[in-house]
Protein backbone atom coordinates (compact mmCIF):
# COMPACT_ATOMS: atom_id res chain seq x y z
CA UNK A 1 0.00 0.00 0.00
CA UNK A 2 1.16 3.34 -0.58
CA UNK A 3 0.65 6.37 1.82
CA UNK A 4 1.08 9.99 1.74
CA UNK A 5 1.09 12.65 3.50
CA UNK A 6 -1.66 15.02 3.08
CA UNK A 7 -0.71 18.95 1.69
CA UNK A 8 -1.39 20.19 5.84
CA UNK A 9 0.58 17.60 7.32
CA UNK A 10 3.80 18.50 4.90
CA UNK A 11 3.18 22.37 5.61
CA UNK A 12 3.18 21.79 9.21
CA UNK A 13 6.44 18.95 8.92
CA UNK A 14 8.16 21.96 7.02
CA UNK A 15 7.63 23.90 10.27
CA UNK A 16 9.21 21.20 12.30
CA UNK A 17 11.90 20.66 10.29
CA UNK A 18 12.89 24.03 11.33
CA UNK A 19 13.54 23.86 14.56
CA UNK A 20 16.08 21.49 15.29
CA UNK A 21 19.71 21.35 14.11
CA UNK A 22 18.97 17.71 12.85
CA UNK A 23 16.88 16.00 10.77
CA UNK A 24 16.09 13.54 13.81
CA UNK A 25 14.67 16.23 15.98
CA UNK A 26 11.65 16.73 14.23
CA UNK A 27 10.75 12.56 14.16
CA UNK A 28 8.55 12.49 17.31
CA UNK A 29 6.50 15.62 16.01
CA UNK A 30 5.96 14.07 12.78
CA UNK A 31 5.10 10.58 13.96
CA UNK A 32 2.53 12.33 16.20
CA UNK A 33 1.37 14.14 13.18
CA UNK A 34 1.26 10.78 10.85
CA UNK A 35 -0.38 9.04 13.40
CA UNK A 36 -3.06 11.80 13.38
CA UNK A 37 -2.84 11.51 9.74
CA UNK A 38 -3.14 7.43 9.51
CA UNK A 39 -4.52 6.23 12.94
CA UNK A 40 -1.46 4.07 13.77
CA UNK A 41 2.19 4.33 13.31
CA UNK A 42 2.13 0.68 10.79
CA UNK A 43 5.18 -0.92 8.92
CA UNK A 44 3.92 1.64 6.05
CA UNK A 45 4.04 4.83 8.36
CA UNK A 46 7.08 4.35 9.88
CA UNK A 47 8.78 3.57 6.02
CA UNK A 48 6.77 6.62 5.06
CA UNK A 49 8.31 9.01 8.29
CA UNK A 50 11.80 7.76 7.06
CA UNK A 51 11.72 8.11 4.03
CA UNK A 52 10.10 12.33 4.33
CA UNK A 53 12.85 13.06 7.21
CA UNK A 54 15.76 11.38 5.05
CA UNK A 55 16.35 8.86 8.18
CA UNK A 56 17.42 4.84 8.13
CA UNK A 57 14.38 3.43 8.74
CA UNK A 58 15.96 1.89 12.01
CA UNK A 59 16.06 4.78 13.76
CA UNK A 60 12.40 5.71 12.87
CA UNK A 61 11.52 1.77 14.55
CA UNK A 62 13.57 2.40 17.47
CA UNK A 63 11.94 5.70 18.38
CA UNK A 64 8.39 4.86 17.76
CA UNK A 65 8.23 1.46 19.65
CA UNK A 66 10.25 3.39 22.85
CA UNK A 67 6.72 5.38 22.95
CA UNK A 68 3.49 4.24 24.50
CA UNK A 69 1.16 7.03 22.58
CA UNK A 70 2.80 6.10 19.66
CA UNK A 71 0.30 3.28 18.75
CA UNK A 72 1.39 0.01 16.66
CA UNK A 73 -1.89 -1.30 16.78
CA UNK A 74 -4.63 -0.01 15.58
CA UNK A 75 -7.30 1.54 18.57
CA UNK A 76 -11.22 2.32 19.05
CA UNK A 77 -12.53 5.01 17.69
CA UNK A 78 -13.01 6.55 21.41
CA UNK A 79 -9.70 5.14 23.17
CA UNK A 80 -10.59 5.37 27.14
CA UNK A 81 -7.73 4.99 29.17
CA UNK A 82 -8.64 5.00 32.81
CA UNK A 83 -6.23 6.30 35.32
CA UNK A 84 -5.29 3.29 37.84
CA UNK A 85 -2.30 4.85 40.02
CA UNK A 86 -2.80 5.65 43.66
CA UNK A 87 -4.63 8.61 44.10
CA UNK A 88 -7.27 7.48 41.67
CA UNK A 89 -6.89 3.72 43.39
CA UNK A 90 -8.10 5.58 46.51
CA UNK A 91 -10.80 7.36 44.70
CA UNK A 92 -12.34 4.44 43.49
CA UNK A 93 -10.95 4.01 39.82
CA UNK A 94 -11.17 0.13 40.23
CA UNK A 95 -15.40 0.76 40.30
CA UNK A 96 -14.50 3.19 37.09
CA UNK A 97 -12.37 0.48 34.79
CA UNK A 98 -15.61 -1.90 36.34
CA UNK A 99 -18.03 0.49 35.12
CA UNK A 100 -16.68 0.53 31.54
CA UNK A 101 -16.12 -3.30 31.26
CA UNK A 102 -19.59 -3.62 31.98
CA UNK A 103 -20.76 -1.09 29.64
CA UNK A 104 -18.91 -2.00 26.64
CA UNK A 105 -18.43 -6.05 27.17
CA UNK A 106 -14.15 -5.75 26.96
CA UNK A 107 -11.33 -6.03 28.86
CA UNK A 108 -9.00 -3.92 28.91
CA UNK A 109 -6.67 -3.98 26.20
CA UNK A 110 -9.53 -4.62 24.09
CA UNK A 111 -11.53 -3.15 21.77
CA UNK A 112 -15.45 -3.31 20.86
CA UNK A 113 -16.21 -5.62 17.54
CA UNK A 114 -17.36 -2.35 15.63
CA UNK A 115 -14.86 -0.92 16.40
CA UNK A 116 -15.52 2.51 18.55
CA UNK A 117 -14.91 1.31 21.45
CA UNK A 118 -11.04 0.40 23.13
CA UNK A 119 -10.07 0.44 26.94
CA UNK A 120 -6.57 0.71 28.28
CA UNK A 121 -5.29 1.31 31.59
CA UNK A 122 -2.82 4.12 31.96
CA UNK A 123 -0.31 5.50 34.67
CA UNK A 124 -1.28 9.11 36.46
CA UNK A 125 -2.82 11.45 34.47
CA UNK A 126 -1.85 14.54 36.69
CA UNK A 127 -5.67 14.93 37.75
CA UNK A 128 -5.31 13.56 41.38
CA UNK A 129 -7.22 17.08 42.50
CA UNK A 130 -10.53 15.58 40.29
CA UNK A 131 -9.46 12.04 41.43
CA UNK A 132 -10.61 9.25 39.89
CA UNK A 133 -10.11 10.34 35.94
CA UNK A 134 -9.91 9.31 32.24
CA UNK A 135 -8.51 10.65 29.11
CA UNK A 136 -10.45 9.74 26.02
CA UNK A 137 -8.54 10.50 22.69
CA UNK A 138 -7.62 14.18 23.73
CA UNK A 139 -9.91 14.88 26.34
CA UNK A 140 -9.51 14.74 29.84
CA UNK A 141 -12.65 13.41 32.27
CA UNK A 142 -12.58 14.08 35.63
CA UNK A 143 -14.29 13.32 39.46
CA UNK A 144 -15.71 10.44 37.98
CA UNK A 145 -18.48 7.95 39.19
CA UNK A 146 -19.52 5.02 37.64
CA UNK A 147 -23.09 6.68 36.64
CA UNK A 148 -21.07 9.44 34.94
CA UNK A 149 -18.90 6.87 33.35
CA UNK A 150 -22.33 5.51 31.46
CA UNK A 151 -23.12 8.75 30.30
CA UNK A 152 -20.00 9.70 28.96
CA UNK A 153 -19.67 6.29 27.10
CA UNK A 154 -23.74 6.58 25.98
CA UNK A 155 -22.32 10.12 24.45
CA UNK A 156 -19.50 9.40 22.74
CA UNK A 157 -21.98 6.64 21.59
CA UNK A 158 -23.92 9.17 19.88
CA UNK A 159 -21.14 11.19 18.63
CA UNK A 160 -19.54 8.26 16.87
CA UNK A 161 -22.66 7.21 14.94
CA UNK A 162 -23.73 10.64 14.11
CA UNK A 163 -20.17 10.90 11.83
CA UNK B 1 -5.27 28.29 62.02
CA UNK B 2 -5.79 30.03 59.54
CA UNK B 3 -4.88 29.77 55.90
CA UNK B 4 -6.92 32.61 54.48
CA UNK B 5 -4.04 35.11 55.69
CA UNK B 6 -2.18 34.20 52.48
CA UNK B 7 -2.75 35.60 48.53
CA UNK B 8 -1.78 33.37 46.39
CA UNK B 9 0.81 34.28 43.98
CA UNK B 10 1.17 31.34 41.62
CA UNK B 11 -2.28 29.95 41.64
CA UNK B 12 -3.71 33.23 40.95
CA UNK B 13 -6.88 32.33 38.16
CA UNK B 14 -10.05 32.97 38.94
CA UNK B 15 -13.23 32.17 36.55
CA UNK B 16 -14.01 35.90 35.69
CA UNK B 17 -10.14 36.22 34.31
CA UNK B 18 -8.76 34.47 31.45
CA UNK B 19 -5.08 34.53 31.63
CA UNK B 20 -4.92 32.60 28.65
CA UNK B 21 -4.92 36.02 27.16
CA UNK B 22 -1.94 37.91 26.93
CA UNK B 23 -4.01 41.08 27.64
CA UNK B 24 -5.40 39.57 30.63
CA UNK B 25 -2.00 38.97 31.96
CA UNK B 26 -0.42 42.38 31.10
CA UNK B 27 -3.82 43.98 32.68
CA UNK B 28 -2.17 42.21 36.16
CA UNK B 29 1.38 42.72 36.22
CA UNK B 30 2.56 40.85 33.05
CA UNK B 31 5.75 40.83 31.53
CA UNK B 32 6.81 43.51 33.96
CA UNK B 33 9.34 41.00 34.94
CA UNK B 34 10.81 40.46 31.66
CA UNK B 35 11.06 44.22 30.99
CA UNK B 36 13.15 44.25 34.25
CA UNK B 37 15.42 41.16 33.71
CA UNK B 38 15.98 42.35 30.33
CA UNK B 39 17.54 45.49 31.62
CA UNK B 40 19.83 43.92 34.04
CA UNK B 41 22.88 42.51 32.90
CA UNK B 42 22.57 38.43 32.32
CA UNK B 43 25.01 37.89 35.47
CA UNK B 44 23.20 40.08 37.40
CA UNK B 45 19.53 38.04 36.30
CA UNK B 46 21.98 34.88 37.89
CA UNK B 47 22.69 36.51 40.98
CA UNK B 48 19.57 37.81 41.55
CA UNK B 49 18.11 34.42 41.39
CA UNK B 50 20.80 32.99 43.60
CA UNK B 51 19.63 36.06 46.39
CA UNK B 52 16.25 34.27 45.94
CA UNK B 53 17.16 31.06 47.40
CA UNK B 54 15.36 29.65 44.55
CA UNK B 55 15.55 25.60 44.50
CA UNK B 56 14.34 23.69 41.51
CA UNK B 57 10.36 22.42 41.83
CA UNK B 58 11.11 19.12 39.79
CA UNK B 59 11.46 17.08 42.46
CA UNK B 60 15.44 17.37 43.67
CA UNK B 61 15.43 21.09 44.82
CA UNK B 62 18.59 21.91 43.16
CA UNK B 63 19.63 25.73 43.91
CA UNK B 64 18.50 27.31 40.02
CA UNK B 65 20.83 30.36 40.16
CA UNK B 66 23.97 28.07 40.81
CA UNK B 67 22.52 25.83 37.67
CA UNK B 68 22.51 28.17 35.51
CA UNK B 69 26.03 29.55 36.74
CA UNK B 70 27.26 26.07 35.68
CA UNK B 71 26.61 26.72 32.01
CA UNK B 72 30.59 27.87 30.29
CA UNK B 73 32.05 30.78 29.75
CA UNK B 74 32.93 29.57 26.53
CA UNK B 75 31.52 27.20 24.45
CA UNK B 76 31.57 26.54 20.11
CA UNK B 77 27.59 24.94 20.16
CA UNK B 78 24.57 26.99 21.15
CA UNK B 79 22.80 26.73 24.44
CA UNK B 80 19.39 25.36 25.06
CA UNK B 81 16.80 25.65 27.97
CA UNK B 82 14.44 23.37 27.90
CA UNK B 83 10.92 23.62 30.33
CA UNK B 84 9.91 20.59 32.02
CA UNK B 85 6.25 20.14 31.38
CA UNK B 86 6.34 16.32 31.74
CA UNK B 87 4.73 15.77 35.18
CA UNK B 88 4.00 12.23 35.32
CA UNK B 89 5.15 11.48 38.80
CA UNK B 90 1.98 9.66 40.28
CA UNK B 91 0.37 11.84 43.32
CA UNK B 92 1.89 15.71 41.15
CA UNK B 93 -0.35 17.45 39.33
CA UNK B 94 0.77 21.11 39.79
CA UNK B 95 2.49 21.84 36.49
CA UNK B 96 -0.61 20.65 34.41
CA UNK B 97 -2.89 23.76 35.94
CA UNK B 98 -0.37 26.52 34.64
CA UNK B 99 -0.07 24.91 31.04
CA UNK B 100 -3.86 24.79 31.50
CA UNK B 101 -4.84 27.86 33.17
CA UNK B 102 -1.88 30.40 32.88
CA UNK B 103 0.53 29.92 30.82
CA UNK B 104 2.07 33.32 30.26
CA UNK B 105 3.78 33.42 33.75
CA UNK B 106 5.61 29.91 32.76
CA UNK B 107 6.58 31.91 29.72
CA UNK B 108 8.03 34.68 31.04
CA UNK B 109 10.19 32.67 33.36
CA UNK B 110 11.48 30.60 30.22
CA UNK B 111 12.70 34.23 28.72
CA UNK B 112 14.54 35.52 31.65
CA UNK B 113 15.85 32.04 32.16
CA UNK B 114 16.88 32.06 28.37
CA UNK B 115 18.14 35.45 28.35
CA UNK B 116 20.16 34.83 31.62
CA UNK B 117 21.82 31.91 30.28
CA UNK B 118 22.94 33.22 26.07
CA UNK B 119 20.39 30.88 25.10
CA UNK B 120 18.30 31.68 22.05
CA UNK B 121 16.63 28.50 21.19
CA UNK B 122 13.78 27.14 24.36
CA UNK B 123 11.66 24.19 23.89
CA UNK B 124 8.73 23.32 26.72
CA UNK B 125 8.96 19.76 26.87
CA UNK B 126 5.13 18.91 27.56
CA UNK B 127 3.73 15.76 28.49
CA UNK B 128 2.06 13.64 25.30
CA UNK B 129 -1.25 13.46 27.38
CA UNK B 130 -1.93 17.05 27.67
CA UNK B 131 -3.66 17.46 24.65
CA UNK B 132 -5.45 20.69 26.18
CA UNK B 133 -1.94 22.17 27.84
CA UNK B 134 -0.14 21.79 24.47
CA UNK B 135 -2.83 23.69 22.55
CA UNK B 136 -3.24 26.62 25.25
CA UNK B 137 0.71 26.80 25.46
CA UNK B 138 1.19 26.92 21.67
CA UNK B 139 -1.53 29.58 21.15
CA UNK B 140 0.11 31.58 24.11
CA UNK B 141 3.75 31.64 22.32
CA UNK B 142 1.75 32.51 19.34
CA UNK B 143 0.29 35.59 21.10
CA UNK B 144 4.38 36.61 22.18
CA UNK B 145 5.38 36.53 19.34
CA UNK B 146 2.77 38.60 17.85
CA UNK B 147 3.74 41.46 20.53
CA UNK B 148 7.10 41.15 20.04
CA UNK B 149 7.69 39.73 23.23
CA UNK B 150 9.56 36.72 21.48
CA UNK B 151 11.73 36.47 18.03
CA UNK B 152 14.26 38.83 17.05
CA UNK B 153 15.36 42.08 19.50
CA UNK B 154 12.55 41.40 21.87
CA UNK B 155 11.30 44.63 22.83
CA UNK B 156 14.56 46.55 21.43
CA UNK B 157 16.56 44.52 23.86
CA UNK B 158 18.97 43.28 21.58
CA UNK B 159 18.10 39.65 23.00
CA UNK B 160 16.38 37.23 20.55
CA UNK B 161 14.43 34.11 21.49
CA UNK B 162 12.42 31.23 19.99
CA UNK B 163 10.16 29.12 21.95
CA UNK B 164 8.75 25.79 20.69
CA UNK B 165 6.48 22.92 22.25
CA UNK B 166 8.03 20.27 22.12
CA UNK B 167 5.29 17.22 22.50
CA UNK B 168 6.29 14.04 24.64
CA UNK B 169 4.89 10.14 23.16
CA UNK B 170 3.93 8.77 26.44
CA UNK B 171 7.23 7.57 28.72
CA UNK B 172 7.39 8.71 32.15
CA UNK B 173 11.28 8.27 31.84
CA UNK B 174 11.64 11.37 29.71
CA UNK B 175 10.68 13.79 32.45
CA UNK B 176 14.75 12.57 33.79
CA UNK B 177 16.40 15.52 32.07
CA UNK B 178 18.72 13.42 30.46
CA UNK B 179 15.83 11.12 28.66
CA UNK B 180 14.05 14.42 27.93
CA UNK B 181 16.73 16.02 26.00
CA UNK B 182 17.19 12.29 23.87
CA UNK B 183 13.61 12.68 23.57
CA UNK B 184 13.82 16.30 21.61
CA UNK B 185 16.69 15.28 19.61
CA UNK B 186 13.86 12.37 17.85
CA UNK B 187 15.37 9.33 20.13
CA UNK B 188 14.23 6.79 22.52
CA UNK B 189 13.97 8.54 26.09
CA UNK B 190 16.33 6.39 27.61
CA UNK B 191 18.62 9.28 30.20
CA UNK B 192 22.40 9.45 29.62
CA UNK B 193 25.26 8.46 31.99
CA UNK B 194 26.73 11.48 34.11
CA UNK B 195 28.78 13.39 33.78
CA UNK B 196 29.00 15.44 31.23
CA UNK B 197 26.16 17.53 33.26
CA UNK B 198 23.81 19.37 30.63
CA UNK B 199 24.80 22.70 31.55
CA UNK B 200 28.30 21.69 29.98
CA UNK B 201 26.86 18.68 27.00
CA UNK B 202 22.96 18.75 26.64
CA UNK B 203 21.10 19.31 24.25
CA UNK B 204 22.52 18.63 20.44
CA UNK B 205 25.54 18.61 22.26
CA UNK B 206 25.30 22.04 23.49
CA UNK B 207 24.97 23.49 27.00
CA UNK B 208 21.32 22.92 28.06
CA UNK B 209 19.68 23.90 31.34
CA UNK B 210 16.60 22.47 32.11
CA UNK B 211 14.17 23.52 35.06
CA UNK B 212 10.65 22.80 36.04
CA UNK B 213 7.34 24.50 34.89
CA UNK B 214 6.94 25.43 38.96
CA UNK B 215 10.52 27.00 38.72
CA UNK B 216 9.86 28.96 35.88
CA UNK B 217 6.74 30.44 37.20
CA UNK B 218 9.03 31.01 40.27
CA UNK B 219 11.38 33.24 38.09
CA UNK B 220 9.22 35.56 36.88
CA UNK B 221 8.14 35.59 40.59
CA UNK B 222 11.64 36.70 41.65
CA UNK B 223 11.77 39.36 38.69
CA UNK B 224 8.04 40.38 39.60
CA UNK B 225 8.19 41.10 43.40
CA UNK B 226 12.00 41.49 43.72
CA UNK B 227 14.38 38.72 45.07
CA UNK B 228 13.82 39.98 48.96
CA UNK B 229 10.21 39.54 48.65
CA UNK B 230 10.00 36.40 46.92
CA UNK B 231 13.14 34.97 49.58
CA UNK B 232 10.56 36.35 52.23
CA UNK B 233 7.90 34.15 51.56
CA UNK B 234 10.44 30.74 52.23
CA UNK B 235 12.65 29.85 54.10
CA UNK B 236 16.29 31.52 53.96
CA UNK B 237 17.93 28.48 51.76
CA UNK B 238 14.71 27.94 50.10
CA UNK B 239 12.71 30.59 48.96
CA UNK B 240 9.49 31.69 48.01
CA UNK B 241 5.96 30.05 48.00
CA UNK B 242 5.53 26.62 47.35
CA UNK B 243 2.24 24.82 45.31
CA UNK B 244 1.42 21.13 47.41
CA UNK B 245 -0.92 19.09 45.64
CA UNK B 246 -2.77 17.26 48.09
CA UNK B 247 -4.85 13.94 46.69
CA UNK B 248 -6.06 10.79 48.20
CA UNK B 249 -8.68 10.43 51.46
CA UNK B 250 -8.52 13.98 52.51
CA UNK B 251 -12.10 16.25 52.75
CA UNK B 252 -11.03 19.22 49.89
CA UNK B 253 -7.97 17.56 47.67
CA UNK B 254 -6.45 19.96 45.00
CA UNK B 255 -3.84 22.43 44.69
CA UNK B 256 -2.90 24.98 47.66
CA UNK B 257 -0.16 27.79 47.15
CA UNK B 258 1.46 28.37 50.91
CA UNK B 259 4.71 29.39 51.89
CA UNK B 260 7.79 27.28 51.13
CA UNK B 261 8.17 24.90 54.76
CA UNK B 262 4.39 25.26 55.67
CA UNK B 263 3.71 22.24 58.01
CA UNK B 264 2.77 18.59 56.63
CA UNK B 265 0.21 18.28 59.31
CA UNK B 266 -1.28 21.54 58.67
CA UNK B 267 -1.75 21.27 54.91
CA UNK B 268 -3.83 17.53 55.92
CA UNK B 269 -6.00 19.10 58.05
CA UNK B 270 -5.84 22.76 57.97
CA UNK B 271 -5.80 23.45 54.39
CA UNK B 272 -7.42 19.92 52.74
CA UNK B 273 -9.66 19.86 55.60
CA UNK B 274 -8.64 16.59 57.14
CA UNK B 275 -9.00 12.80 56.66
CA UNK B 276 -12.79 12.23 54.94
CA UNK B 277 -15.56 10.60 56.42
CA UNK B 278 -14.50 11.32 60.18
CA UNK B 279 -11.86 8.48 59.52
CA UNK B 280 -8.41 8.12 61.18
CA UNK B 281 -5.05 8.80 59.29
CA UNK B 282 -2.93 6.01 58.18
CA UNK B 283 0.00 6.92 55.92
CA UNK B 284 0.79 9.92 53.95
CA UNK B 285 3.66 9.70 50.98
CA UNK B 286 4.79 13.43 50.97
CA UNK B 287 5.63 14.02 47.47
CA UNK B 288 4.99 12.36 44.98
CA UNK B 289 5.11 8.39 44.74
CA UNK B 290 8.77 8.02 44.66
CA UNK B 291 9.00 9.63 48.29
CA UNK B 292 9.21 7.36 51.46
CA UNK B 293 5.71 7.21 53.25
CA UNK B 294 5.53 8.98 56.49
CA UNK B 295 3.44 7.88 59.32
CA UNK B 296 0.88 9.67 61.19
CA UNK B 297 3.55 10.62 63.85
CA UNK B 298 6.10 11.79 61.24
CA UNK B 299 4.14 14.41 59.47
CA UNK B 300 4.50 17.59 62.18
CA UNK B 301 7.36 18.66 59.73
CA UNK B 302 7.93 21.84 57.56
CA UNK B 303 7.48 20.36 54.12
CA UNK B 304 11.03 22.18 52.49
CA UNK B 305 13.52 20.25 50.82
CA UNK B 306 15.75 20.23 53.57
CA UNK B 307 13.11 19.56 56.29
CA UNK B 308 11.61 16.42 54.56
CA UNK B 309 14.87 14.96 54.02
CA UNK B 310 15.83 14.90 57.75
CA UNK B 311 12.65 13.33 58.49
CA UNK B 312 13.80 10.24 55.90
CA UNK B 313 12.01 11.20 53.14
CA UNK B 314 11.67 14.06 50.70
CA UNK B 315 9.24 16.76 49.48
CA UNK B 316 10.16 16.13 45.61
CA UNK B 317 7.36 17.67 43.70
CA UNK B 318 5.15 18.67 46.51
CA UNK B 319 2.28 15.93 45.52
CA UNK B 320 1.21 14.43 48.88
CA UNK B 321 -1.06 11.29 48.52
CA UNK B 322 -3.16 11.10 51.93
CA UNK B 323 -4.48 7.10 52.96
CA UNK B 324 -7.32 7.08 55.67
CA UNK B 325 -7.05 3.78 58.30
CA UNK B 326 -8.86 1.83 55.45
CA UNK B 327 -6.73 1.47 53.06
CA UNK B 328 -4.88 -1.60 51.97
CA UNK B 329 -1.52 -0.69 51.65
CA UNK B 330 -0.59 -4.17 49.80
CA UNK B 331 -2.75 -2.89 46.97
CA UNK B 332 -1.04 0.57 47.58
CA UNK B 333 2.26 -0.85 46.61
CA UNK B 334 0.88 -2.97 43.45
CA UNK B 335 0.69 0.40 41.92
CA UNK B 336 3.25 1.69 42.76
CA UNK B 337 5.79 -1.70 41.80
CA UNK B 338 3.56 -1.32 38.69
CA UNK B 339 4.25 1.86 37.53
CA UNK B 340 8.22 1.31 38.38
CA UNK B 341 7.96 -1.83 36.41
CA UNK B 342 6.31 -0.17 33.13
CA UNK B 343 8.25 3.12 33.33
CA UNK B 344 11.81 1.63 33.28
CA UNK B 345 13.38 2.65 30.59
CA UNK B 346 15.83 -1.18 30.77
CA UNK B 347 18.59 0.08 29.82
CA UNK B 348 20.24 -0.58 33.67
CA UNK B 349 20.18 -4.25 34.55
CA UNK B 350 19.24 -3.28 38.26
CA UNK B 351 16.07 -1.63 37.66
CA UNK B 352 15.18 -3.52 34.83
CA UNK B 353 15.39 -6.84 36.57
CA UNK B 354 14.66 -5.29 39.81
CA UNK B 355 11.55 -3.23 39.11
CA UNK B 356 10.25 -6.46 37.13
CA UNK B 357 11.28 -8.79 40.42
CA UNK B 358 9.36 -6.49 42.69
CA UNK B 359 6.38 -6.36 40.63
CA UNK B 360 5.71 -10.18 40.21
CA UNK B 361 6.46 -10.79 43.94
CA UNK B 362 3.69 -7.74 44.73
CA UNK B 363 1.40 -10.12 41.96
CA UNK B 364 1.79 -13.00 43.77
CA UNK B 365 1.04 -11.56 47.29
CA UNK B 366 -2.12 -9.81 46.15
CA UNK B 367 -2.92 -13.17 44.05
CA UNK B 368 -2.99 -14.76 47.49
CA UNK B 369 0.02 -16.57 47.16
CA UNK B 370 2.70 -14.74 49.27
CA UNK B 371 4.95 -16.32 51.40
CA UNK B 372 6.65 -15.40 54.18
CA UNK B 373 10.24 -14.63 52.78
CA UNK B 374 8.71 -12.35 50.36
CA UNK B 375 8.94 -9.26 52.19
CA UNK B 376 12.56 -9.61 53.01
CA UNK B 377 13.22 -10.73 49.38
CA UNK B 378 11.74 -7.42 48.06
CA UNK B 379 13.85 -5.68 50.75
CA UNK B 380 17.01 -7.30 49.27
CA UNK B 381 16.03 -6.19 45.64
CA UNK B 382 15.18 -2.82 46.28
CA UNK B 383 18.68 -2.11 48.27
CA UNK B 384 20.55 -4.10 45.20
CA UNK B 385 18.71 -1.18 42.78
CA UNK B 386 19.80 1.73 44.78
CA UNK B 387 22.74 3.74 44.03
CA UNK B 388 23.60 0.97 41.00
CA UNK B 389 21.72 2.95 38.17
CA UNK B 390 22.33 5.55 35.08
CA UNK B 391 19.29 7.69 36.31
CA UNK B 392 17.31 7.98 39.51
CA UNK B 393 14.47 6.52 38.35
CA UNK B 394 16.26 3.18 40.13
CA UNK B 395 16.13 4.59 43.44
CA UNK B 396 12.68 6.21 42.74
CA UNK B 397 11.56 2.18 42.36
CA UNK B 398 13.39 1.04 45.46
CA UNK B 399 12.38 3.80 47.91
CA UNK B 400 8.94 3.24 48.11
CA UNK B 401 9.65 -0.22 48.41
CA UNK B 402 11.34 0.23 51.54
CA UNK B 403 9.63 2.76 52.86
CA UNK B 404 6.26 0.38 52.82
CA UNK B 405 7.97 -2.60 54.13
CA UNK B 406 9.69 -1.28 56.70
CA UNK B 407 7.22 0.88 58.32
CA UNK B 408 3.92 -1.18 57.89
CA UNK B 409 5.34 -4.77 57.89
CA UNK B 410 3.17 -6.32 60.20
CA UNK B 411 0.43 -5.37 57.51
CA UNK B 412 1.81 -7.26 54.46
CA UNK B 413 2.70 -10.16 56.75
CA UNK B 414 -0.99 -9.76 57.98
CA UNK B 415 -1.93 -10.06 54.50
CA UNK B 416 -0.19 -12.28 53.42
CA UNK B 417 -0.84 -14.39 56.42
CA UNK B 418 -4.84 -14.01 55.76
CA UNK B 419 -4.52 -13.45 51.44
CA UNK B 420 -5.65 -10.16 51.66
CA UNK B 421 -6.47 -7.26 53.53
CA UNK B 422 -8.83 -7.18 56.31
CA UNK B 423 -11.45 -4.68 55.81
C1 LIG C 1 12.34 9.26 36.51
C2 LIG C 1 12.34 10.73 36.69
C3 LIG C 1 11.25 11.47 36.28
C4 LIG C 1 11.23 12.85 36.42
N1 LIG C 1 10.14 13.53 36.00
C5 LIG C 1 10.13 14.89 36.12
C6 LIG C 1 9.02 15.64 35.65
O1 LIG C 1 8.03 15.12 35.15
N2 LIG C 1 9.07 16.99 35.77
C7 LIG C 1 10.15 17.63 36.30
O2 LIG C 1 10.17 18.85 36.35
N3 LIG C 1 11.21 16.94 36.75
C8 LIG C 1 11.23 15.59 36.67
N4 LIG C 1 12.33 14.90 37.10
C9 LIG C 1 13.50 15.68 37.60
C10 LIG C 1 14.36 16.15 36.45
O3 LIG C 1 15.32 15.15 36.16
C11 LIG C 1 15.11 17.44 36.76
O4 LIG C 1 15.78 17.29 37.96
C12 LIG C 1 14.22 18.66 36.86
O5 LIG C 1 13.43 18.82 35.74
C13 LIG C 1 15.08 19.89 37.04
O6 LIG C 1 14.27 21.03 37.20
P1 LIG C 1 14.35 21.93 38.50
O7 LIG C 1 15.81 22.19 38.78
O8 LIG C 1 13.63 23.18 38.12
O9 LIG C 1 13.73 21.18 39.59
C14 LIG C 1 12.36 13.51 36.99
C15 LIG C 1 13.44 12.76 37.42
C16 LIG C 1 13.44 11.39 37.29
C17 LIG C 1 14.62 10.62 37.76
S1 LIG D 1 17.61 3.57 36.20
FE1 LIG D 1 16.01 2.50 35.09
S2 LIG D 1 14.96 4.10 33.97
FE2 LIG D 1 16.92 5.00 34.64
S3 LIG D 1 18.32 4.63 32.95
FE3 LIG D 1 18.51 2.85 34.27
S4 LIG D 1 17.02 1.35 33.47
FE4 LIG D 1 16.51 3.34 32.60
Amino acid sequence: MTIAFSEEAEAKIKEYEKRYPTKRGALIPVLKLAQKEFGYISQDVMRLVAERLGLPESAVINTATFYTMLYKEPVGKFHIQVCTNVSCYLNGSDMIVDAVREKLGINMGETTPDGMFSLEGVQCLAACGNAPAMQVNEDYYESLTPEKVVKIIDELKQKGGDQ
Amino acid sequence: MNTSQYTPVLLRSRPDRDYKKLDTHLAYGGMRAVRRALRMKPEEVVETVKKASLRGRGGAGFPTGMKWSFVPKRHDKPVYVTVNADEGEPGTFKDRYFLENDPFPVLEGTIITSYAVGCHTAYIYIRGEFFKGIRVMEDAIKQLYKRGYLGKNILGSGFSLDIYVQPGAGAYVCGEETGLLESIEGKPGRPRNKPPFPAVVGLFGGPTIINNVETMADVRLIFDLGAEKFLSMGLPKDGGPKIYGISGHVVKPGLYEAPMGTNLKSLIYDYAGGIRNGKQLKAVIPGGLSTPVLKPDEIDISMDFDSVRAAGSMMGSGGIIVMDEDTCLPEVLKRVTAFYHHESCGQCTPCREGTSWMDRIMDKIIAGKGEKGDIDQMLRVAKQIMGKTICALGDAAAMPVIGFLTKYREEFEAYIENGGCSH
